[in-house]
């Protein structure tokens, strides 16, 4: 479905050279749910403009549907951090959702029945003409997500869609998110720093080191299918899968050529020297 | 009652001295400042009687042309140049000396090239005007934000959707202030251009009236401009406060939260 092959991405600067990607390769299987989970500056972000298109690798591939990525493909939607910037303030919520599909040329009647479904889906029915700036970051956010559902992807990607929401509303839109995956079975790569996030969403947590990137672990999440935030969070399986992710999160990196992995992004010298001290990452 | 109190505030201050005006020269025997009575006869009687078609309206007529062109022009020129940074890079020295050209000094030689007649006027009032909406335009491309302009590639929002749906609207803060600016220099140039050579027009019927000592009738003119003046710029923000509501809206949600 989604194939993720030798990923490689180096920043050229004036300077000094930014290795912030090294090798990634996976795959996602159709339908299914899958979280990346790394520390923060770990090319997370990166990553995902490369699957999105946004961005070229300087190695490998993406493949969806056997397909090349060169550019944004078609049947891909993305929902950003940043939900503030990611809705026209301009539009009104129904507008928001309906554009993509405007540009898509899915005909009205389609077009309204899929805005009205979708954003009723995320609990928005009532304030549908209101503009974005009026509603909470929660509500916010759940507009930007009733647009990717509505545009019916083949693929979800979302950029540590939750980061800037409070508690409370982070674990209310958690459960609108697994909601909607089984719902609407949309495959979903949903990226985060937090490892509790990761090993509650999804069905397999895929395990990012520090920059340069590369992939630590991947974990299946035999966690029940009906979670909910209290008595998933507190079952002992979970503090396991949770237990695993930190452990291979705070690992410090063996045998690679540029010694050991730290938060800051690896500067590459011309010599190569670049053994950074392992504190930084709680590896001792 | 919020109402009344704020049109009190707005009105309190032109009349106050207006009133002081009319009383400090109801007796005024001086030639050059009449007593304000005498003003508003001649306002009354000359500018808004036959002066109002046989003056304003050609004035406002060159004025609207010009400006209307300036706002296409510099809107056109404003996006390409903000979208394209080597076509930036190209223009940016020539588009700085030409905008550091005073536009007066412009009118004797577009005098040689297009006459005294409107399209003179006209080509007077856009070069002038037309450079704050360029440029402003120009710098509000460039600032679309970057988070917005990446959800619009992953949609696949692109060409003529993209310029309708993301470039004009996220600009269109910084265009309103290009154009507002871009209005003020659009009514001076209206009155310089007429001032050289013309046979009509506000600019032109004021300099007439002090030169055959219709002194009354010049301040009367005065006042005309200035209203004129008001008058378009609260026109204008009738215009702004439609288009921008959702930009204002924005503003005081990002104040309060």
């Amino acid at each position: 479905m989604l194939e993720v092959n030798g990923i490689k991405k180096v920043y050229e600067g004036k300077s000094r050279t930014v290795e912030a990607v090294r090798n990634l390769t996976f795959t996602l299987q159709k339908g299914e749910f899958a979280c990346l989970v790394g520390p923060s500056g770990s090319g997370k972000t990166t990553l995902l403009k490369i699957m999105s298109g946004l961005l070229d690798p300087t190695a490998g591939e993406v493949l969806l549907d056997g397909k090349r990525v060169d550019g944004p493909p078609p049947g891909m939607a993305i929902v950003f951090q940043e939900y503030g910037r990611s809705l026209f303030p301009w539009m009104s919520v129904r507008e928001n959702v309906e554009l993509p599909l405007k540009q898509k040329k899915v005909p009205a009647a389609r077009r309204k029945e899929l805005v009205d479904e979708s954003v009723a889906a995320v609990g928005l029915a009532d304030v549908h003409s209101a503009y974005p700036w009026q509603l909470s970051g929660g509500m916010q956010q759940r507009v930007a997500i009733a647009r990717a559902i509505a545009y019916e992807p083949q693929v979800l990607l979302m950029d540590e869609p939750f980061a800037a929401v409070d508690a409370q509303t982070r674990a209310d839109l958690e459960d609108l998110v697994r909601d909607l995956w089984h719902r609407f079975q949309v495959t979903t790569l949903f990226v985060t720093h937090d490892i509790d996030e990761s090993v509650y969403l999804g069905q397999r947590v895929i395990v990012l080191s520090s920059s340069p990137t590369v992939i630590r672990d991947d974990v299946a999440i035999d966690l029940p299918e009906e979670r909910d935030q209290l008595h998933t969070r507190s079952s002992p399986r979970f503090a396991e899968l949770r237990a695993r992710v930190f452990e291979q999160i705070h690992r410090p990196v063996e045998g690679q050529a540029h010694g050991v992995a730290t938060h800051a992004p690896d500067v590459i010298a011309p010599s190569g020297a670049t053994a950074v001290s392992a504190t930084s990452d709680g590896g001792h | 009652m919020a109402f009344l109190r704020r049109a009190g505030f707005a009105l309190g201050l032109p009349i106050v001295l207006f009133t002081l005006w009319w009383v400090t020269s109801a007796s005024s025997t001086d030639f050059y400042f009449p007593p304000l009575s005498r003003i508003v006869d001649s306002l009354v009687e000359e500018w808004f009687g036959p002066r109002l078609a046989d003056d304003v309206l050609p004035s406002l007529i060159r004025l609207t042309a010009g400006y209307l062109i300036a706002a296409l022009v510099g809107i056109t020129l404003g996006v390409l140049i903000g979208t394209y940074k080597r076509l930036r890079d190209l223009l940016e020295p020539v588009l700085e000396f030409f905008r550091a050209i005073p536009p007066p000094v412009v009118v004797p030689i577009l005098m040689l090239i297009f006459g005294i007649e409107n399209t003179m006027k006209i080509v007077v009032i856009t070069f002038g005007c037309m450079w704050p909406i360029l440029l402003n335009t120009a710098e509000g491309v460039r600032a679309v934000d970057s988070v917005l302009s990446d959800t619009a590639k992953t949609y696949r929002i692109s060409g003529a959707a993209r310029l309708r749906n993301l470039i004009l609207p996220a600009a269109s803060p910084q265009i309103f202030a290009g154009l507002r600016q871009g209005l003020s220099v659009a009514i001076i140039l209206m009155v310089i251009s007429e001032l050289f050579a013309a046979s009509d027009g506000l600019g032109f019927a004021i300099v007439q009236a002090q030169r055959s000592f219709a002194i009354p009738e010049m301040w009367a003119g005065m006042l005309m401009l200035g209203l004129l003046g008001f008058l378009l710029s609260l026109l204008f923000r009738l215009v702004e406060n439609r288009w921008l509501a959702w930009y204002h809206g924005l503003r005081r949600a990002q104040r309060a939260g």
